[in-house]
């Protein structure tokens, strides 16, 4: 493989999975913390409708970015809300994020932008990091959006707190033990009520850096499974921050293959290549990965005062 | 009351309302009329006779869906992979379909069975993976849900199955149909007869009566059977209600959630084989997206609590619903998009629901000791 195939497959992999990045540090937050959100999906959903909407009509694309975070963050705290409050149950919570988040999406840029269920393409894109004019040559495959930087920066300072600070630890303790954490004086309520929040947030992102970045509009199909994958990504990355990067990236580097492939001389017919990053993952767990080991309390409501 | 309240049935209602009331707010926000947009909703579903057979139509693969993920629900398994099972079983039902030419009973059977079988062993793939490897079933589902969809646009495409003008495979023939009386309501004697009934006309003449619903209905009531009065059903429940323990009273865990995911998975693809043998246009085409009838299986399936039968009336107001959604967008012009909202929001308050009977619970609770406290203040303390 020449060097230039080599820049070309690094920068497509890291453009892919960006958005997912985001997602799976948001999925990972809240499932170590002992809450499903499976709900990650409606909430990049309503994230990249909000930042291209705000992108489009500011014209700034960071604020776009930041109200992304924050609209998805709304829908973590109904989430919160909902799963450590009322106790519901996480997973039927998460679904319905997953209705209401695309519904409301596509509802809202109906009414705002005529009738269309896509938005207006933004003006200014979220820059690359080497502004417009780039790298040399193919070096310039490496010329990344931002959000690729800030998501590898997120992932990073997510490890820092989960295995360097003490709050990681009370975290990851509500998570395997929450009425041990509470015995200790942890408020295992309000760990999780920040942890969802933030999960939300971050998948808000997520959805932003897609369509802030990678496209510059919001369509009904801008958001198409990266959520799904990027819970799988986690559960695959055995719920650890760096783990779930490191997926994520397996994960849009088996894309990437399929783009630098279907462009070359082989005779694979696309659909065939188009499955290749979702065997590529079923074969990856059979082979190496095995048996899930998800965060003990994941998916139990904590009632105070129980024993488990 | 408490009793009351603690009925599912009373539960969904409630969803149900709280539904319309936030979707009413949101409409209203937008600056649609709420009362005239869902009257007009409820009129579009239920208007005509000829609505009324759409939307029976439309809620039949999902009330296939809804009760595979609802079994699956029952016996401990999260099935997300309906949605990758149901298009596995359209795509082979279509193959399988459009190159039989036998008398009609075996051909439908073998379309229904080969569809059924194909769901199955998707399904049946997930469960394998997670007993005996301990992969957890909704990654495996996610990824499969993906080979699916383009393993079907795959098979769209290949010479021998794609139609040529078309952006789909050739259609089932008509031997495999499942609709009622197809080939005598287009004859001149069945055009007559529909002609003197109005109603009929507009229901088997104007849309694809078909036997799917029945079965449903039938699939329902077994599933249901074998659930709650066999011993297979109950094996299956006492997984998924404490595997350790179902392990101990020597229960094959394994094989029964190997079991649970192809039942689960035949479900799906019987509601694939009826859609593609009983609907228009009888065949599959390049999707760019997932139509979503397996995920909507899951929120049927929510909304009926798990329960096969619950799931037959879930999924006929969801394919209300979406039925009806159409029309409100070409009526009052609000975006049928609202039908995803009204439906999260049900499901929502369903995942909420259990809240109702804990708080008349409470409010009992309150309202017993605020008159035992009284009838303490009225009498005179009798001890020393």
């Amino acid at each position: 493989m020449s060097s230039d195939t080599f820049l070309l497959l690094l920068g497509i992999t890291l453009m892919y999975s960006t958005p997912m990045v985001f997602a799976a540090q948001g999925s990972v937050i809240s499932e170590v913390s002992g809450v499903v959100n499976i709900g990650i999906e409606g909430m990049m959903t309503i994230g990249a409708f909000t930042g291209a909407a705000v992108g489009y009509f500011s014209g700034n694309p960071w604020l776009g970015f930041v109200c992304a975070g924050l609209a998805g963050a709304v829908f973590g705290l109904i989430h919160a809300f909902a799963s450590v409050t009322c106790k519901a149950d996480q997973t039927v919570c998460g679904i319905a994020m997953n209705l209401i988040g695309p519904g409301l999406a596509l509802f809202l840029s109906r009414v705002f932008f005529d009738g269309a269920t896509q938005t207006l393409p933004v003006t200014n894109k979220i820059p690359k990091l080497f502004g417009r004019s780039g790298l040399p040559g193919s070096l310039n495959n490496l010329n990344v959006d931002m959000t690729t930087v800030i998501a590898l920066v997120v992932s990073i300072l997510m490890c820092y707190i989960f295995y360097c600070t003490t709050w990681g630890l009370h975290l990851r303790a509500v998570g395997e033990h929450p009425a041990a954490a509470d015995t200790l004086g942890i408020n295992v309520y309000k760990v999780r009520y920040i942890c969802v929040i933030l999960s939300g947030l971050l998948a808000g992102l997520g959805g932003a850096a897609m369509t802030l970045a990678i496209v510059p509009q919001f369509m009904p199909t801008a958001i198409s499974g990266q959520g799904f994958i990027a819970i799988a990504a986690v559960i695959f990355g055995k719920w650890t921050p760096h783990g779930g990067y490191l997926a994520c990236l397996l994960f849009g580097f088996a894309q990437a293959l399929t783009v630098v492939l279907g462009g070359g001389a082989f005779t694979v017919p696309s659909e065939i290549l188009a499955m290749l990053p979702y065997v590529l993952t079923v074969l990856i767990l059979i082979l190496f990965v095995g048996r899930a080991s998800a965060p003990k309390a994941n998916g139990v409501p904590y009632n105070k005062g129980s024993r488990v | 009351m408490k009793k009351i309240l603690s009925n599912p049935f009373v539960l969904t209602v409630i969803a149900i309302i709280l539904g319309f009331v936030v979707a009413s707010i949101i409409l209203l926000l937008a600056g649609y009329p709420p009362v005239e947009s869902i009257r007009t909703l409820v009129e579009s579903m239920l208007g005509r006779p000829k609505d009324i057979s759409s939307v029976i139509i439309r809620s039949t693969p999902i009330i296939f869906t809804g009760l595979g993920v609802a079994f699956a629900i029952k016996t401990g398994l999260f099935n997300i992979g309906a949605e990758g099972q149901y298009v596995m079983g359209c795509v082979v039902a279509t193959m399988v379909g459009s190159m039989l030419d036998f008398p009609k009973p075996v051909a439908v059977i073998m379309v229904l069975a080969s569809a059924m079988l194909v769901s199955a062993l998707y399904a049946g793939f997930v469960g394998f993976l997670k007993a005996k490897l301990g992969i957890h079933e909704v990654i495996t589902s996610i990824m499969l849900n993906w080979i699916a969809l383009y393993f079907s646009n795959w098979v769209c495409g290949l010479d021998f199955f794609h139609k040529h003008g078309t952006i789909g495979m050739y259609p089932v023939n008509p031997c495999t149909y499942t609709m009622v009386l197809p080939a005598w309501k287009r004859s001149e004697e069945g055009q007559a007869f529909l002609a003197e009934n109005p109603i009929l006309k507009e229901t088997l003449g104007r849309t694809d009566v078909n036997i799917g619903f029945l079965a449903a209905v039938i699939a329902a009531i077994l599933i249901t059977y074998l659930l709650n009065s066999t011993r297979k059903g109950f094996e299956l429940r006492a997984v998924g209600q404490n595997i350790h323990a179902a392990r101990f009273a020597g229960i094959n865990v394994n094989r029964s959630i190997v079991h649970a995911m192809m039942i689960s998975g035949a479900l799906c693809g019987l509601g694939a084989g009826f859609y593609i043998t009983g609907q228009s246009p009888h065949t599959v085409a390049t999707l760019s997206a997932f139509e979503n009838v397996g995920f909507n299986g899951l929120s049927v399936a929510f909304i009926a609590f798990s329960s096969p039968i619950g799931c037959i009336f879930a999924g006929l107001l969801f394919g209300g619903l979406l039925y009806g959604g159409a029309g409100l967008q070409s009526k009052i012009g609000a975006p049928t998009e609202i039908i995803n909202i009204v439906i999260g929001v049900i499901v929502f308050f369903c995942a909420l629901s259990y809240l109702i009977p804990r708080f008349a619970e409470r409010m009992e609770a309150a309202r017993i000791s605020k008159q035992r406290r009284k009838k303490m203040q009225d009498q005179p303390d009798v001890h020393p």
